[in-house]
């Protein structure tokens, strides 16, 4: 076991974990942040997605322990079931969901990529930039119009 | 995963240290190739030594007519990274083009580079350009770095701590993505320094990354797309497998060259 302190959604936490532990495993199954998703074994369906000192990550494939000294964001970490942060509002407005299940991690992705390439995206820019978020119900089209919606509210 | 003993090393000297005294350990860099496999058990260190809080690991600097890269940079960097962009628009290019945007966010040039899958993308970039791979021991010209699948120059406990690129005066990198790993299928990386042009392949060699000399023949003279017309590369020695044919990827490596060298020219 070993030690590791985080900062999650703003709050200091500490825990000993088994140096395997994954950062999803620990959030969901330490701090039962249920909120952030593992939908494959191949890091590739982005449904962990989680932002790790502002970048989008997948938490299925970085350590607990490598995210010792950092500031963590979740789904649980950016709105209010009576407060939705934008991108949320525009996910339920747009219908960008049907089971969920790879909502969080698209919510936390589209915030990256707002991050990164500002608040006007494209059809092109957003599918190329969601590349790494598999949904197998919506077929993406709505996904894409709300997170070009989520994106011009964020400003 | 196996279990394995966790180790966060503040300097590249200390995490040498603790490589020789764990001889079945691993450096732990973005762990986006690592922890997939070891998540399959398909590989089991007995300690992992991670590199994401050593000192002087990440950055790029342009020294002299380098470009120097360290082991640790995020393809996110190299991606967006002012210096690269104006001396080297292709390598930000293949950078942009690696994975995902959760994989660039994470996975490291020094991770891809040691790693040598052969369908990565960086190492057609570092033998294109005549990189030179600096380690914690010694000085690697790209050349002799890749051996083969999965196989490098690198020794026990040896760690990459940057690599270096030469500015060339044209260079692009053109991918035939698998659509649904986004792994190079067959990928070309065309440099042209003075007269000297080379052209590196990856995705497509059984054994790695390598130069095609048909390729490099075809454009010493003219360093044009339409030299490429007609070039035709052998397919012995190429992958074959369920996405393609070592005929395809034979036909795809002056294809996807003629797309380069278009791109390098800036046409
Ligand atoms: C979904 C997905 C898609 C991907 N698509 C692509 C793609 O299209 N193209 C592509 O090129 N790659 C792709 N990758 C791989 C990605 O680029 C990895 O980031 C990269 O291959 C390894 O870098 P890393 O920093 O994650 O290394 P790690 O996974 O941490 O390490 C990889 C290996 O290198 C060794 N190592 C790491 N750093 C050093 C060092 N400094 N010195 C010595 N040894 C070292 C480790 O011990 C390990 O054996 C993809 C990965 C995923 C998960
Ligand atoms: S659970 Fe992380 S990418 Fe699928
Ligand atoms: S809404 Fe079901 S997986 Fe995307």
């Amino acid at each position: 076991m070993a030690s590791v302190t985080m900062t999650v959604n703003g709050k200091q936490v500490t825990a000993n974990v088994d140096p395997r532990t994954l950062l999803a495993q620990f959030l969901r199954d330490n701090l039962h942040l249920t909120g952030t998703h593992v939908g494959c074994d191949t890091s590739q369906c982005g449904a962990c997605v989680v932002h790790v000192d502002g970048r989008a990550i997948k938490s299925c494939t970085t350590l607990a322990l490598s995210c010792d000294g950092a500031s963590v964001t979740t789904i649980e970490g950016i709105g209010t079931p009576d407060n939705l942060h934008p991108m949320q509002a525009a996910f339920r407005e747009n219908h960008g969901l049907q089971c969920g299940f790879c909502t969080p991690g698209m919510i936390m992705s589209a915030i990256d990529i707002v991050n990164r390439k500002g608040h006007a995206l494209d059809e092109h820019t957003i599918r190329e930039e969601l590349e790494g978020n598999i949904c197998r119900c919506t077929g993406y089209h709505n996904i894409v119009k709300a997170v070009a919606q989520g994106a011009a509210a964020m400003k | 995963m196996y279990a394995f003993s966790y180790h966060n090393p503040k300097t590249v000297r200390q995490a040498a240290t603790l490589l020789s005294k764990n001889a079945e350990g691993k450096v732990l860099a973005g762990g986006q190739t690592l922890l997939p496999t070891m998540k399959q058990r398909l590989a089991s260190p007995s300690a992992l030594i991670d590199l994401g809080h050593a000192e002087g690991l990440s950055g790029i600097e342009q020294k002299g007519r380098n470009i120097v890269i360290g082991a640790m940079t995020r393809h996110v960097d190299v991606a967006t990274s002012a210096i690269v962009k104006n001396a080297i628009p292709g390598l930000a290019a293949l950078a942009e083009g690696i994975g995902d945007a959760a994989v660039r966010n994470r996975g490291t040039i020094g991770g891809s580079i040691a790693n040598n899958d052969p369908a990565a993308d960086y190492p057609s970039a570092a033998l294109a350009l005549g990189a030179t791979i600096v380690t914690n021991k010694r000085k690697i010209a790209a050349d002799d770095f890749f051996q083969g699948m999965f196989a490098t120059a690198l020794e026990e406990g040896e760690i990459i701590v940057k690599v270096s690129f030469p500015i060339p005066s044209k260079a692009a990198y053109e991918k035939f993505p698998n659509p649904a790993s986004r792994y190079a299928l067959v990928g070309v990386f065309v440099a042209k320094k003075g007269s000297d042009v080379r052209v590196a392949v990856t995705g497509a060699g059984s054994n790695g990354v390598f130069r095609s000399k048909e390729c490099e023949a075809a454009l010493a003279g003219r360093f044009n797309a339409k030299s490429l017309e007609g070039v035709k590369v052998s397919a012995s020695g190429l992958n074959a497998d369920m996405h393609a044919t070592s005929e395809y990827r034979a036909h795809l490596i002056p294809v996807m060259a003629k797309r380069a060298v278009t791109k390098a020219l800036g046409k």
